[in-house]
């Protein structure tokens, strides 16, 4: 990634706007060409440094849930219960991280009333207590990754 | 807003991404048999409500060099949780600021940060010193670093199966 894919990264983050050309705006702040910007952009996204060009929803607002999730997954059994877990499509995220609660995921559901159900799905695929911190408030950070 | 069948189909088509062309809400249209301009209405109508957020790219902070993915996590009595989770989402190198539900006993805490960085030292570095500009040294808190990462996708709202048959196939 070079100093204008950096750029590029940052112009994108705050959005782009939802109109028949979106891309000539940032192009031209960034004095490139549309089809540059745009090779550019196919190129990062297949170095997977972007997933995908698209809408960020606002799940609450659709209607849908997303809950935080933890279980306390034992060590030689960890691979094992990654990949049950995996297998949910609810499941969108999925993180090791350093605690006695050691498996940290996120469920996304079209509808709230559906998450309660993919939790008892996964504590019966996997024998292990779910934590489901659904998020109560959300503070306002804004969009600052600077790359 | 209620969803009409139309705005169904229409997220279905573009939660997993938009072609990157010039005129990509034209492509959308010709997919699903509408015009450029139907589709840029709904969307910016969507936009409006709030059910979308905005238009634009997800970042893999991982690919960038963002290697260090702590989550920082507090035990804030509940009366103080709206003026310091101000005070934390605030932070430059705080990128999600959340309050969430204790589970006792296993889990006290109440307010979770995220913090990128780009090593563990300089992340750990930089919460000491966010500690001691707000004064939070009496606040219990832990800082989970993430391990390995199974699985990252945007969340999904519309059923696979509901996609049209373009899409799903992109999507394996």
């Amino acid at each position: 990634m070079d100093s204008i894919d950096a750029s590029i990264v940052n112009h994108l983050q705050d959005g782009l706007p939802v109109c028949p050309r979106p891309f000539d705006a940032v192009a031209e702040n960034l004095g490139l060409s549309v089809d540059e910007l745009l090779s550019r952009l196919q190129r990062l996204l297949d170095d997977k440094a972007l997933t995908r060009f698209g809408p960020m929803y606002n799940a609450e607002s659709m209607g849908g849930a997303l809950s935080l999730c933890a279980m306390q997954v034992p060590a030689e059994r960890y691979d094992d219960v990654a990949g049950l877990v995996n297998a949910f499509p609810e499941v969108a995220h999925n993180y090791e991280r350093e605690h006695l609660l050691n498996m940290w995921f996120v469920i996304a559901t079209e509808r709230p009333q559906q998450a309660g159900a993919v939790i008892s799905q996964i504590e019966q695929a996997t024998g292990c207590r779910v934590y489901d911190m659904p998020k109560q408030q959300e503070f306002y950070v804004g969009l600052k990754l600077v790359v | 807003m209620v969803l009409n069948e139309q705005d169904r189909e229409l997220i279905a088509a573009i939660q997993g991404g938009l072609l990157l062309v010039a005129e990509p809400y034209a492509a959308i249209a010709a997919q699903l048999g509408l015009t450029e301009t139907q589709v840029i209405a709904r969307l910016q109508l969507l936009q409006e409500t709030g059910l979308i957020k905005r238009m634009g790219v997800v970042v893999k902070h991982r690919a960038l060099g963002y290697r260090a993915n702590a989550m920082v996590v507090w035990d804030i009595p509940d009366a103080e949780v709206e003026r310091i989770g101000a005070l934390l989402a605030d932070e430059t190198c705080v990128t999600l600021c959340y309050q969430r539900p204790r589970r006792l006993p296993a889990w006290p805490y109440n307010l979770f940060c995220m913090i990128h960085g780009r090593e563990r030292d300089s992340v750990l570095r930089r919460l000491e010193q966010i500690i001691e500009f707000h004064g939070l040294e009496k606040i219990p808190h832990t800082v989970l670093f993430s391990g390995r990462s199974f699985k990252q996708r945007g969340a999904h709202y519309v059923d696979k199966a509901r996609l049209p048959a373009v899409v799903r196939r992109s999507h394996g």
